[in-house]
C-alpha cells in the first residue's frame, strides 16, 4: 500500500464504516479461513511492514532501527468491499482472534453507498428495531370469576379460516339449494409467507417444504406456506404436498407458464391461490431477484434467461382498475382450478387498504385480503423503499377490521396480516397480538429464515446481503459452495420446533384469556398498551 | 358467578317457588340483582294471552311519559296489575316510584299486520321507551310482549319478593326462570339482570363469557335492532338464540352447534357433517369460549339447559312429569321439587342439550353428537 493515500470524496477510514473488525494478532493463527468465508471480501491478507528498535541492554552496541513483517488482516475501505457484519469471520476462527464491531458513531458509508448513480439495493426489513406489537400487553386475564385454561392440557382449537365464508343466512339457503359454496380452508393461523424459489436457496426451500409436510402429516398442524413469485418446483406441483402451499402469483407472473401447464397432472388442489399486489418491504414496487441469483435451475422454473435480473413490474400490467381488472383476475384464477381454491390478494400496508377492502366485500370470489405492513422482509429492494415506505401493519389491520364489522362482514373475508411479525422474537406475543386486533392469519418470512436456518440478518443493518446470492448460511444463495452449507434436513426439523413451540406459547397466552374453542379473533378487550395515543388509534385499552 | 333457577309446571306456580329456591342457593349470588321471568301466565292474564304486557320501573314522572307515548300509539291499557311497596325498601334495595306491569290492547291500526310485523313493532317500542328512559332516567323496561312479565331488581331476591310482595294469587306462571346475580366486573345495572328477553326468547346464564366483545360487535352488525344493550356480557346468549331460530329457521338443537361446536374430528363423524361444518364457519363470530351454563326458554314454552365445550358450570334438571326444574345447585332443586324421583336428576355435560317440551312430560336430551333435524 502506498504511504500516501490519494484522498478521494469516497475514501474512507475503518472508523467511517458501519462495521469495524477487531483482529488479535495474538490469537490469530493465520489459517485464512476468515477471508476465505467472507461474503464480500471485505477482509484480505496484509502484510505489515513494522518499524524494530534494538536496544541491547549495557549500551555494548549504539540502538539500532530495523524494519520487520508481520502478516495478519486488513479491511478494506472501498465502498464496494464493506464488511456487513455477518461475523462469519468470528464464526469459523479456530481462536476467536477475529470479530466485527458495530462503529460507536454514525457511519459515513451511508453517504457514498450510490456509486456509478445506483442507489444501494440489499435484502431484510426496515433497519429500525422493535414495533408497537411488542407494547402491546395481555390484560383480560381469567380470575376466579372465571377460571384460567391449563395451557398445557386443556383441548384447544387454534385454527383460522381461508376463503370466503357465507353469511349464515345464505350458506344455509345455498346448503338448500345446493348452490355454490366458496372453497373455505380451516388451516393453522400461522403461514410461512411468500418467499420464492430463487429468493430462498434450493435447500432453504427444500428444508421448509419438509418441515411443512411433517406438521401436516406428523403432527396434525395444517400449516400453509405461500410459494412467493417464482413459481414451484415441478415435482411439488404434481404432488400430493401441493395440498399444504399457496400458489403466488404477483406480476411478473414468473413461474406460472409452469404451472398452467401443470394443471391437468395435479393431484391435489394447492391450498389457495395469492395475488401479490404488494409486499411490505417495498411497497408499490414489484419483486425483484438479482441477476446473480439467476442460475439455470431458476431460470428453468421461471421460464426466462440465465443470468438478467428480473425487476417485477409495481402492479399487474392487466389492472387498470380494482372494480373490473382485480375482480376479473381473481375470478380467472379461481376458474382455473374450478371454484375449488380460495383466491386472495395480497397488499402493501397502506392508508389505502380500505379502499381494496371495500371493494373486496363487493365481490363474492374473494378469499381474503393479505396486508404486509412496513416492517417486512425482503430478498431484494431499494434501501429506500424498505426503510421509509409503507404502513405500520397494527393500525391497518385494526382499521380494516373494523371497517369489516361496520359492514356486518368481519367473518366473512379474512384478514391476514404480515410484515415484521416476531422481529424482535416476540413472534406468539406479536401475533396473538394482531389477532385479537382482527387478523384471521399470520404470515412470516423472515423470522423463519432467521429462527430455521440462522439467518444473521438484523434490523441494524447486519449482513442483509440475500440480493447479491451470497448469503452466508446459504440461505438466499443460488451457488451450490454456498448453500450446501445449509442441511434441508435440520431446516426441515427447525421449522417444526418454531411452530411446535409457538403453538404452545400461544396457549399460554389464550389459556389465560379463557379461550379455547375458537381463536380469539377481534377480542380487543383483552389488549392494552400503556401508550395513550396508541390506544386510542387501536380502539384498545389504555393501561399504565 | 351467579346462580340460577327456572321451572315449568302444568299447573300455575307462584315466583316464589324460584325465590326459595334462588334463597337455598344463596352462597352463589351476592344481593347485586335478581331478575325473574314469567310466562304462560295464570290469574287474571289467563284470558288475556295476545296482549302486549309491558313490565319495567318508572317514576312518576316516568309514567306520565310514559302514557302520554302509548296513547300517542293508540295503545290503550287493558289490565294492571298494581304492586303496592313498603315505603321503606329492605336494606340493599333502591326505592323506586313505581313497579309496572301492564297488559295494553293494540292499536286498532295494527289489525292484520303479519306476525314478523307486529313482533318487530314490539321490540321497536320498548327499544323507543329504553331509549327515552335512559336520557331522563326515569323509566327502565323489561320486556314489551304477550303473556311475559319480567321483573328486575337490585337487592337480595327473597327481600326483593318480599318487598314487592310477590306472593300473591294474581301473580302466576307456569313458566319461571331466576337469577340472583354475582356481579362480576360489569357495573351493577338493572339492564345487566338476567334474564334477557327478545321477541319471545329468553336466557339466563351462569358464568362469564370471555368472546363477548367479538360476538358482541357480529350481533350488532347484523342489522336487526334487537341486538342491542349489551350491559352484561350474556346478553349475547339470548340473542344468538334469536338469531338461530328466527334468522336462520334453526331448531333448538342447533343453539349448542352455534355457540359452542364440536370439534373437526367429531363433525367428521357426524351424520349432518357438511352442514355443521358449513355451520361452524359461518357463525364463528357467534362461538362464546364459555365457561357457561345457559337455560333458556323459546316463545313455545320449552325450556332447555345447555353447557358449552368447557362444561365448568353446575347446572341440573329433574322433576317429574307435568313439573321439571333446572336449577344450579340440586338443592335448589330438592326446594321446588322435594317429591321427584332424584336418580332420575340429569346434569348436561359438555355435549347435552337438555330440552322440556311445552308439555312437560319429560327430560329429552339431545346430544350434539346426534343427528339434527333438517332445518326448518
Amino acid at each position: 500500500m502506498p504511504s500516501n493515500i490519494p484522498i478521494t470524496p469516497s475514501t474512507l477510514s475503518v472508523k467511517d464504516l458501519p462495521w469495524q473488525i477487531d483482529w488479535n494478532k495474538d490469537k490469530c493463527t493465520l489459517c485464512g479461513q476468515c477471508t476465505a468465508v467472507c461474503p464480500v471480501q471485505a477482509i484480505e491478507l496484509g502484510v505489515f511492514r513494522k518499524r524494530a528498535l534494538d536496544m541491547s541492554p549495557g549500551f555494548t552496541k549504539p540502538p539500532e532501527s530495523t524494519m520487520q513483517i508481520y502478516y495478519g488482516i486488513r479491511q478494506k475501505t472501498d465502498p464496494a468491499y464493506i464488511c456487513v457484519g455477518c461475523a462469519m469471520c468470528n464464526l469459523v476462527c479456530p481462536n476467536g482472534a477475529i470479530t466485527p464491531c458495530s462503529s460507536d458513531e454514525a457511519d459515513k458509508l451511508v453517504f457514498h453507498r450510490d456509486r456509478g448513480g445506483l442507489p444501494r439495493s440489499r435484502g431484510g426489513r426496515r433497519n429500525v428495531a422493535g414495533t408497537v406489537l411488542d407494547q402491546i400487553k395481555f390484560i383480560r386475564i381469567s380470575m376466579l370469576t372465571d377460571p384460567a385454561l391449563d395451557a398445557g392440557r386443556h383441548e384447544f382449537e387454534i385454527r383460522t379460516l381461508l376463503g370466503r365464508v357465507l353469511p349464515p343466512e345464505e350458506n344455509l339457503k345455498f346448503i338448500r339449494q345446493n348452490g355454490w359454496i366458496p372453497p373455505v380452508r380451516e388451516i393453522y393461523p400461522l403461514m410461512i409467507g411468500g418467499m420464492s424459489f430463487g429468493a430462498l436457496s434450493p435447500n432453504m426451500w427444500e428444508g421448509i417444504q419438509m418441515g411443512v409436510a411433517y406438521l401436516n402429516e406428523e403432527m396434525g398442524m395444517p400449516v400453509r406456506i405461500s410459494t412467493g413469485e417464482g413459481g414451484c418446483p415441478p415435482r411439488l406441483l404434481r404432488s400430493r404436498f401441493l395440498k399444504y402451499v399457496i400458489l403466488q402469483i404477483a406480476s411478473g407472473y414468473f413461474g406460472w407458464d409452469e404451472i398452467i401447464h401443470a394443471l391437468p397432472e395435479m393431484k391435489e388442489d394447492p391450498c389457495a391461490i395469492e395475488i401479490k399486489y404488494g409486499q411490505g418491504a417495498k411497497p408499490g414496487d414489484g419483486g425483484l431477484l438479482m441477476w446473480y441469483k439467476v442460475n439455470r435451475l431458476i431460470a428453468a422454473i421461471r421460464g426466462v434467461p440465465i443470468g438478467v435480473s428480473l425487476p417485477s413490474p409495481p402492479t399487474h400490467q392487466t389492472q387498470y382498475s380494482i372494480e373490473e381488472s382485480v375482480a376479473k383476475m381473481i375470478q380467472s384464477m379461481a376458474m382455473a382450478w374450478g371454484f375449488r381454491v380460495p383466491v386472495y390478494p395480497k397488499i402493501s400496508g397502506t392508508s389505502t387498504a380500505l379502499a381494496v377492502l371495500n371493494n373486496l366485500t363487493r365481490n363474492p370470489f374473494a378469499g381474503g385480503l393479505g396486508i404486509d405492513g412496513e416492517d417486512g422482509g425482503t430478498g431484494a429492494a431499494y434501501n429506500i423503499s424498505m426503510n421509509h415506505m409503507g404502513y405500520p401493519i397494527a393500525s391497518n389491520i385494526r382499521d380494516a377490521y373494523l371497517g369489516l364489522v361496520t359492514a356486518g362482514m368481519q367473518n366473512e373475508i379474512p384478514l391476514i396480516a404480515g410484515g415484521g411479525i416476531g422481529k424482535s422474537g416476540n413472534l406468539a406475543a406479536n401475533a396473538a397480538a394482531l389477532i385479537m386486533l382482527g387478523a384471521s392469519g399470520i404470515q412470516i418470512g423472515k423470522y423463519i429464515m432467521q429462527a430455521a436456518a440462522g439467518c444473521l440478518g438484523s434490523e441494524s443493518d447486519r449482513c442483509n446481503i440475500c440480493n447479491i446470492g451470497q448469503c452466508p448460511k446459504g440461505i438466499t444463495s443460488q451457488d451450490p459452495r454456498l448453500y450446501r452449507r445449509l442441511d434441508p434436513e435440520q431446516v426441515a426439523q427447525r421449522v417444526v420446533d418454531v411452530f411446535l413451540s409457538f403453538d404452545t406459547e400461544l396457549k399460554k397466552i389464550i389459556a389465560p384469556l379463557g379461550r379455547s374453542t375458537s381463536l380469539p379473533v377481534g377480542m380487543s378487550d383483552a389488549l392494552g398498551i400503556n401508550d395513550y395515543h396508541i390506544s386510542e388509534r387501536l380502539s384498545i385499552n389504555y393501561v399504565v | 358467578m351467579c346462580r340460577l333457577f327456572s321451572i315449568t309446571s302444568e299447573e300455575p306456580l307462584s315466583p316464589m317457588v324460584a325465590f326459595e329456591a334462588l334463597d337455598v342457593m344463596r352462597e352463589g349470588h351476592d344481593g347485586s340483582g335478581v331478575g325473574l321471568f314469567l310466562r304462560d301466565l295464570g290469574g287474571p292474564f289467563e284470558d288475556m294471552k295476545d296482549a302486549p304486557i309491558l313490565s319495567g320501573i318508572f317514576t312518576e314522572n316516568g309514567l306520565k311519559r310514559l302514557d302520554a307515548f302509548m296513547m300517542n300509539l293508540g295503545f290503550m291499557t287493558k289490565y294492571k296489575l298494581p304492586i303496592k311497596v313498603s315505603k321503606t325498601p329492605p336494606a340493599g334495595v333502591p326505592k323506586r316510584d313505581i313497579y309496572l306491569i301492564r297488559a295494553y290492547e293494540y292499536p286498532e291500526e295494527w289489525d292484520g299486520l303479519d306476525q314478523l310485523e307486529l313482533h318487530n313493532r314490539l321490540v321497536n317500542i320498548r327499544l323507543q321507551l329504553r331509549e327515552m328512559g335512559r336520557a331522563e332516567g326515569d323509566m327502565m323496561v323489561f320486556s314489551f310482549w304477550p303473556d311475559v312479565i319480567m321483573i328486575k331488581e337490585i337487592g337480595e331476591p327473597l327481600k326483593v319478593a318480599q318487598h314487592l310482595k310477590l306472593d300473591r294469587k294474581d301473580i302466576q306462571a307456569r313458566v319461571i326462570m331466576a337469577q340472583g346475580r354475582q356481579n362480576t366486573n360489569y357495573a351493577i345495572n338493572l339492564y345487566a339482570c338476567h334474564p334477557f328477553f327478545l321477541q319471545g326468547f329468553s336466557t339466563m346464564t351462569n358464568g362469564e363469557n370471555t368472546a363477548f366483545i367479538p360476538v358482541r360487535d357480529y350481533l350488532q352488525s347484523r342489522g336487526f335492532p334487537g341486538y342491542t344493550g349489551y350491559q352484561s356480557d350474556s346478553e349475547v346468549f339470548t340473542h344468538i338464540l334469536h338469531y338461530t331460530l328466527e334468522r336462520l329457521g334453526l331448531g333448538i338443537e342447533a343453539y349448542k352447534h352455534i355457540i359452542t361446536p364440536l370439534q373437526d374430528a367429531d363433525i367428521a363423524m357426524h351424520p349432518d357433517a357438511k352442514l355443521l361444518q358449513q355451520l361452524k364457519q359461518s357463525c364463528r363470530r357467534l362461538i362464546i369460549d364459555g365457561p357457561n351454563c345457559v337455560i333458556g326458554c323459546l316463545p313455545d314454552h320449552t325450556l332447555f339447559m345447555v353447557q358449552d365445550r368447557k362444561k365448568l358450570r353446575p347446572g341440573v334438571v329433574g322433576g317429574r312429569p307435568g313439573r321439571y326444574a333446572f336449577s344450579s345447585e340440586i338443592c335448589g332443586l330438592d326446594a321446588a321439587i322435594p317429591d321427584r324421583d332424584k336418580t332420575l336428576d340429569f346434569q348436561p355435560m359438555h355435549l347435552d342439550t337438555a330440552i322440556v317440551g311445552p308439555n312437560r312430560q319429560e327430560v329429552a336430551v339431545c346430544r350434539q353428537t346426534s343427528p339434527l333435524p333438517l332445518p326448518r
